[in-house]
């Protein structure tokens, strides 16, 4: 599966002289499994310029994979060239809720006074899917979510296409519901997604200092995301959700503290840039 | 994924750290009946160590400890309010006694519910139990 990063700032939008090379779009990931239409993680800010990419390609058909529905993850969506074009035709999952249908939810931000149009006047052809718990198929590949501790209705994803996987959570505190040294596997948030991955894309938005003032927040220090990375057995991580206060120099020693607490070789531990290339 | 091991529903992982914080005795149990999970309260309530406890059946439990209502009765799994909450899927409250593993007898206040999750699935039951009179701490 080859891919690209297209987002990985978390919470907001933050552009600046200080973050060139990791960017200040929001979560978008593009995944290109192998004989499958393209696979869209999340619809931050940083759709809109694959929006315009897939315009240009003239892909019709697209499956947008939402981990949640804070606004981080699904602003860009009304920016995302292809929805304003009555041939596509787009399929979202998301997570469930007890109270309304996901359709129901988004069209909550995608309506005034948040956003000038409504949903229903959207041209493209959407469908909405419940991923709470699911495994299903799509041409090659395959799509399992789970439940993941974070604030709201959140989900992982894992996607396998030929023998590959990369597993994604991008708003994830596991920490918070378990010792990720000890507890048997079972009771670890995000373990079933993440187990074996060839890639895991992971929430690191803070250091252990920020941590301790943000405990409950949904999102992980340096420390758990090795801590969980390690547990997991995972090949190679790809660290996500940069907070919108760090500069790039900041997530750079991030970065290298995950690589000392994880204790495997550096290339196995990246921060997602934007435009950065993901091959898995 | 048939190579990843069992993984407990969200429900109940939440529920867990949340007990393990609590200072009162706190059971959970899979919608099958098995113990899940107790704190260290309720170890100390049981008499028994959640390690050795850990896999057995809300079945085990009352062949072992033959739990009794306040006129010494003894109590079907259906009258208990763990019971009734696991079969029925419903609150229920109660009061009763039962002999702990060290031979105490322990008269109790029980408070259970289901745990539904996002898609409104039976996950599990949580009983929430207070030790009444002499034993409470």
């Amino acid at each position: 599966m080859k891919g690209r990063v297209w987002g990985s700032r978390g919470s907001i939008a933050s552009p600046g002289p200080d973050r060139k090379r990791y960017g200040g779009n929001t979560s978008c990931i593009e995944l290109r499994p192998p004989g499958c239409d393209v696979v869209i993680l999340d619809a931050g800010t940083g759709i809109r310029e694959l929006g315009v990419r897939l315009v240009r390609e003239g892909a019709e058909r697209m499956f947008l994979l939402l981990t949640h529905l804070h606004v981080d993850h699904l602003e860009g969506l009304g920016m995302f060239e292809p929805i304003w074009r009555e041939q596509t035709e787009l399929h979202i999952w998301g997570p469930a809720s007890p109270v309304a249908s996901l359709e129901q939810r988004i069209a909550k931000y995608f309506s005034p006074p948040l956003f000038p149009v409504h949903l229903s006047e959207v041209p493209a052809t959407i469908e909405y899917h419940d991923a709470s718990e699911s495994e299903w198929q799509i041409d090659g590949a395959r799509f399992y979510s789970n439940a993941i501790i974070h604030p709201g209705p959140t989900v992982g994803y894992r996607i396998e296409s030929r023998g590959r996987s990369l597993a994604y959570l991008t708003d994830h505190e596991p920490a918070l519901g378990a010792d990720l040294d000890r507890d048997p596997s079972a009771w670890i948030s995000g373990f079933a997604i993440a187990h074996g991955a060839d890639l895991l894309v992971h929430d690191c938005q803070y250091t252990p200092q920020e941590y301790a003032h943000r405990l409950g927040f949904g999102h992980s220090s340096t420390e758990h995301v090795a801590r969980f990375a390690r547990a997991t057995e995972v090949d190679r991580l790809l660290l996500s959700h940069h907070d919108p206060m760090h500069s790039d120099d900041q997530i750079d020693a991030m970065r290298d503290d995950v690589v000392a607490r994880w204790g495997v070789d550096g290339d196995r531990c990246t921060a997602a840039a934007e435009g950065s290339e993901i091959v898995v | 994924m048939e190579r990843v091991p069992e993984q407990r529903n969200l429900v109940l992982i939440l529920a867990r750290a949340f007990a393990a914080q609590l200072a009162t005795a706190v059971f959970l149990l899979d919608p099958e009946g098995t113990i899940i999970y107790y704190n260290e309260a309720g170890e100390r309530l049981t008499g028994r160590p959640f390690i050795e406890g850990a896999g057995s059946t809300l079945e085990d439990w009352m062949m072992r400890r033959r739990p009794r209502d306040e006129e010494g009765h003894e109590l079907p799994i259906q009258e208990l309010p763990l019971g009734k909450t696991m079969l029925k899927r419903e609150p229920a409250h109660g009061i009763i006694r039962f002999q702990t593993e060290d031979g105490v007898d322990r008269r109790i206040e029980t408070a259970s519910f289901p745990l539904f999750a996002h898609t409104e699935d039976f996950v599990g039951t949580i009983s929430i139990v207070w030790p009444i009179e002499e034993d409470r701490p």
